[in-house]
């Protein structure tokens, strides 16, 4: 244990799934050729007019009544103003001192104590449009910047947690939440790659001091930005703490001492660089938008909204861990999975009246499978009617897992339905006579192995197995450990 | 409530504008006089008067998520004082 409290809040970005603009009717379509999504009002021409998305507005609402926040009955936006090449108007539509929704809070499973719930705070969630996007060509040297404004005026959550993880770990457990609960709902993709979720980091550390009044000494707080995955998140926080434990040990300094400082992640160095200093934010210099009328929302709405809210992820799991009799792990890897592998488990487990049954091939085999080939459940070969008729013939015992398998690959490299692929494999079932038989035969023929397994090394009995396999390949392999255990075992 | 030339440099700095000394001196006496304009409204008293979100008493105006056409690129770029063709180009934005 590191001889400190690490202190983390996030504030994430997430890009609404509206098929236009927040305030414009051009495209939000990722991948487009740049500055082909534009238009006067998301380029910023005098005299233009912005109008909210209604669809926007909307998944902001789900998002946040999910996020168990409480939504301001009378809304504004206004005028964050910073001059950047990306930003055209030379500010951004957000949202300042009313934003639509805050103090909500977000349950997270504790990486700590796997399945106890931890609560993370959500101080505020509000909707503001995003800006451009520049890209400086390296090996071009001095040349000039490039500027894309297909992004400019996309709609964006902005969603900001409270000061309440205490390592990486449980930041990245956040974040894991907070990306399936918005996939869930339907109002963002979250992918990180195309930008749809972006991440930025407040970290500072509690050195415990008992000198001191409170018992510690915070140290300044420090903002960490472009981590572009999950992990680089966690691996950027893990570093920064170390960071700033060994420069409160070289400097002393504390919190409010020194200006907020923001740095970069740089995932090939592995370490953070400083950057700016973090502009005040009266220099923003925030005045209401002029141009945009405020929203009002009643408590009829709210609860409407509350009311259609579909299941939410926490609430899954509970589900299938109790209708189907399986651990709350496997739930969680379930559900974590998103919609569509949900989906598919409990359709699987209703074909084939196993739920646990289930849970092991779909998380065994079946995401194997999907992980190997980098494919989503949807594009798996094998219909949940056809693995469900092969499960049937697992649990009466006709097939075993081992050999299972071998069917189940069949049936993903040839098309095959269960009956066809156990037929070509020749698998029938042993019965017990025949088995015991075989195993007689192999004891009576393995003298050293018998005495080895007497002598007290159990493991030995393993070589049976692959003896008993080649004889018959569709033998159980465990109902031949446990006979040839048992005939041994009644030799004198 | 006079305007110091500090403000003007600040405000000129956020705006990202290098000013002569002459226009310093111009900015801080013309930007003055507006702020000093609008600050006769502090004269009048407040105190029972509720703040406005907004000058007009209108709220919930939206339009549909429906995508209409957007400007063709070369007209996008038409005004940029430099282009590729594809991208507006802006002097070198390193780091962030």
């Amino acid at each position: 244990m590191p001889p400190y409290t690490t202190v983390i809040g996030l504030e994430a970005h997430v890009q609404l799934l509206t098929a236009s603009k927040l305030f414009c009717g051009c495209a939000t379509k990722f991948g487009a050729p740049p500055n082909t999504q534009t238009c006067p009002i998301c380029i910023g021409m005098p005299g233009v007019l912005p109008v909210m998305n209604r669809k926007a507005f909307d998944l902001g609402l789900k998002a946040a009544v999910a996020l168990n926040c409480k939504i301001a009955a009378f809304t504004k936006w206004d005028r964050k103003n910073y001059y950047y090449p990306d930003l055209p108007k030379g500010y951004q539509i957000s949202q300042y001192d009313l934003p639509f929704s805050s103090e909500g809070f977000l349950e997270i499973s504790d990486p700590k104590g796997r399945f106890e719930t931890k609560r993370v705070g959500i101080i505020r969630v509000h909707l503001e449009e995003d800006a451009g996007k520049s890209m400086h060509d390296e090996q071009a040297g001095t040349a000039d910047s490039k500027v894309d404004l297909n992004r400019a005026g996309v709609p964006l959550l902005e969603i900001v947690s409270k000061p309440d993880m205490r390592s990486p770990l449980e930041a990245r457990a956040y974040l894991t939440e907070l990306k399936l609960l918005l996939t869930y709902l339907g109002v963002s993709d979250c992918n990180m790659q195309e930008g749809s979720l972006r991440v930025d980091a407040n970290i500072n550390l509690h050195v415990p001091a008992p000198q001191e009044k409170g018992g510690k000494i915070a140290t300044p707080i420090v903002e960490v930005k472009n981590m572009n995955s999950f992990r680089s998140v966690e691996r950027a926080l893990a570093h920064e703490a170390e960071r700033q434990f060994e420069e409160f040990q070289r400097t002393g300094q504390r919190l409010g001492q020194v200006p907020k400082q923001t740095r970069g992640w740089d995932d090939t160095k592995d370490a953070t660089y400083a950057q700016r200093h973090k502009e005040e934010s009266s220099d923003y210099r925030y005045f209401p938008e002029p141009d945009l009328v405020p929203v009002a929302v009643t408590e009829a709405e709210v609860e409407s909204v509350r009311r259609a809210l579909r299941e939410l992820p926490a609430q899954m799991r509970s589900r299938l861990a109790k209708t189907y009799g399986i651990t709350a792990y496997d739930a969680e890897v379930i559900v974590n999975q998103a919609q569509p592998f949900v989906d598919f488990y409990v359709d699987l487990a209703a074909r084939c009246g196993d739920g646990k049954l289930a849970a092991n091939w779909v998380l065994q085999d079946v995401l194997k499978v999907l992980n190997e080939r980098g494919i989503a459940i949807d594009k798996y070969p094998v219909s949940t009617e056809r693995l469900a008729a092969l499960l049937a013939r697992v649990k009466s015992g006709d097939v075993d897992t081992g050999r299972g398998r071998e069917v189940l690959q069949l049936m993903l490299d040839q098309g095959q339905s269960a009956d066809e692929a156990i037929a070509q494999l020749g698998i029938a079932k042993v019965d017990a006579g025949e088995l015991r038989k075989l195993c007689e035969e192999l004891v009576a023929a393995n003298p050293k192995l018998v005495a080895d397994v007497k002598g007290g090394k159990l493991q030995a009995a393993g070589a049976f197995i692959g003896q008993a396999k080649r004889k018959n390949p569709n033998v159980d392999p465990n109902r031949v450990k446990e006979v040839c255990l048992e005939l041994i075992q009644a030799l004198p | 409530m006079a305007l110091s030339r500090d403000d003007v440099l600040k405000v000129s700095l956020l705006g990202r504008l290098s000013l002569t000394e002459a226009e310093q001196q111009r900015m801080t006496e013309q930007l003055g006089g507006i702020v000093d304009y609008v600050a006769q409204l502090s004269e009048l008293d407040t105190k029972d008067v509720e703040p406005m979100a907004h000058a007009i008493e209108m709220t919930n105006v939206f339009r549909d998520d429906a995508v209409r056409e957007s400007l063709p690129r070369q007209d996008a770029l038409a005004n940029a004082p430099h282009t590729d063709g594809e991208f507006y180009l802006v002097p070198a934005v390193l780091g962030e």
